[in-house]
């Protein structure tokens, strides 16, 4: 189908929306009725139909205006591009990748047309018509990671591997949940993580980067992680924190279902054919809790979730103030009922609320 | 001794040894403050070692008290410098000139050892082959997250941002590019509520 895409804000009056569709298929990270940390990797080839897990790089409806914010952020803060000088190679593979797998999965969308290393872009939502020379970034107006990335949504982190290690030593980083590129590149994947609380503890960590390591080209992986943001804010970075910080505290009873939305990162992991570089896109879905609620399996099982989460997790991923009105708010959507297994919202089979 | 033991902290905080001498053709010896007693110390335990050295010394606020004793230590050179920032040429050119199997050995404060790290890599030296020996003042140098300037010899925790002013947390996280810990707007969610500083590991 043909995407119609919004005209929105993720800042300032925060106009940013989902749509009946995109609700449906937001990727609800909570499997069970509880969480806790884990290596929750699984392979990345498709999904159902219409789902954000069916295209290799999913584009949907916040598409326009996810890249009109980062443009705003980069205009702001270039560091939050960044390239240690050994990257490039993995830069030009990342743009073959997302090149290649848009103009496939969104033929109607993007045209790749290549004769050579003579290559043309076509990128019809953004107005783009470019022909450039591949592996020489004197025909691109900025570096190929940048490039490319300006026009696909999502984080990119880029993994040097080196002796049984990857690095954080490339990336494209504008809608982040609070970490900082500039601070951390070039950091190992343990450093990078350092600040983790209890996953360094349960190993979480020694075994994702075991799986890391062995993923191998045409065989990407994925996983969620989630945490919570007051508005649709994507740019929620340690930078900008004495400006956004602000604004967990303006949740009220009453604007909490508009204001509190859960935020979900769909992470991928391929390997990059020519550098051996892991490619880790971070792909941010916002949702506000009314529209959570509208979906009864997930009303209940984000209450019970929220509420039996370790304070820990809480304070990690900075909710543990709200908490208390979080759970006001959702515990009118637990009617107590059991919920079907999985994460998927089964409007047709799960009861509607009992209230 | 000026030896302090630091808690256990996460991944990304250095930990520090003790120095020792290693087989090398040359040596380079990177030290600040009471680092000079690291220096010292090294010196007694390698016959012959400091005849290939060259000592890079910036006594802070130690004014002379460690320079003569340094300067008996007859390295093949010596020199003190008034800052790390008057010195950081020098470092530069001695690391670009050097050739394999220099072994270089930092001590003092985490200030100096990190930034004269961040110099050594720079010239291609990997930092597990890099010794540190941490002495004297437990201050950090701290990156403040938000305008990214730079403030030394930071005591408490929080502090006071020396150029946008904002108040910051100490966090361990610490970036070896940057030779920094990070600091972090404390009062970000309430603003003015600003804890009292507390000395460092007091």
């Amino acid at each position: 189908m043909t995407i119609q895409f919004n005209d929105e804000t993720f800042r300032d009056d925060y106009s940013f929306r989902n749509s009946d569709r995109a609700i449906k298929r937001f990727p609800f990270p909570f499997h069970e009725d509880s969480y806790m940390y884990s290596v929750n990797m699984e392979q990345h080839r498709g999904g159902p139909s219409g789902s954000v897990y069916e295209k290799r790089f999913d584009v949907d409806e916040h598409y326009l205006s996810e890249m009109r914010d980062r443009a705003i952020v980069l205009a702001e803060d270039p560091l939050r591009c960044q390239s240690l000088p050994h990257m490039t190679l993995a830069g030009w593979d990342t743009l073959e990748l997302i090149m290649v797998s848009k103009s496939e999965d969104y033929p109607d969308l993007f045209e790749l047309h290549r004769d050579g290393s003579r290559w043309r872009w076509v990128n019809k939502p953004m107005g783009i018509d470019h022909t450039f020379t591949f592996l020489d970034e004197t025909t691109l107006p900025c570096g190929p990671l940048e490039y490319i990335t300006r026009q696909a949504q999502g984080d990119y982190a880029v993994l040097d591997q080196r002796g049984d290690m990857l690095y954080m030593d490339a990336g494209m980083v504008t809608t982040q949940a609070d970490w900082s590129l500039d601070f951390d590149i070039g950091m190992d994947f343990f450093e990078w993580h350092a600040p983790v609380p209890l996953a360094h503890e349960m190993g979480i960590f020694k075994r994702a980067l075991k799986f890391l390591l062995n993923v191998q080209q045409g065989a990407p992986a994925r996983r969620l992680n989630w945490t919570m943001t007051v508005n649709p804010l994507l740019d929620t970075s340690p930078e900008n924190y004495h400006k956004w910080g602000i604004q967990k505290t303006t949740l009220t009873p009453e604007n909490i279902g508009a204001k509190q939305h859960l935020r979900v990162e769909l992470q991928t992991f391929y390997r990059l054919p020519r550098s051996n570089a892991l490619l880790f896109p971070i792909r941010c879905y916002l949702i506000a809790f009314q529209d959570i609620v509208s979906v009864p399996k997930w009303g209940r099982r984000l209450h019970r979730v929220v509420r039996d989460l370790p304070d820990e997790l809480a304070t990690y991923k900075g909710f543990i103030a709200n908490r208390p009105m979080m759970l006001d708010y959702l515990s009118q959507y637990d009617d107590g009922l059991p919920t079907s297994p999985g994460v998927w919202p089964d409007l047709e089979t799960e009861p509607p609320l009992q209230r | 001794m000026s030896t302090f033991q630091f808690p256990p902290s996460i991944r990304s905080r250095p930990v520090y040894g003790t120095l020792a001498p290693r087989p090398g053709k040359a040596h380079l010896m990177i030290a600040d403050a009471e680092g000079a007693e690291a220096i010292l110390s090294l010196a007694g335990q390698g016959p012959g070692l400091m005849a290939k050295t060259h000592v890079i010394y910036i006594p802070k606020g130690t004014g002379e008290t460690y320079v003569d004793q340094l300067r008996a230590l007859k390295s093949a050179q010596f020199y003190t410098g008034p800052t790390y920032a008057a010195s950081v040429q020098r470092i530069r050119r001695v690391l670009s000139d050097a050739h394999m199997g220099l072994q270089v050995y930092l001590a003092g404060t985490e200030g100096l050892m990190g930034q004269a790290e961040a110099e050594a890599i720079a010239a291609g030296i990997p930092h597990s082959a890099i010794q540190t020996e941490h002495r004297g003042s437990v201050a950090r140098r701290m990156q403040c997250v938000h305008c990214k300037g730079i403030t030394e010899d930071v005591m408490t925790d929080p502090f006071t941002c020396a150029h946008c002013g904002l108040n910051l947390f100490v966090r361990d996280h610490y970036s070896r590019r940057l030779a920094a810990f990070q600091g972090v707007c404390v009062d970000a969610e309430d603003p003015g509520n600003v804890p009292e500083p507390r000395e460092l590991y007091s």
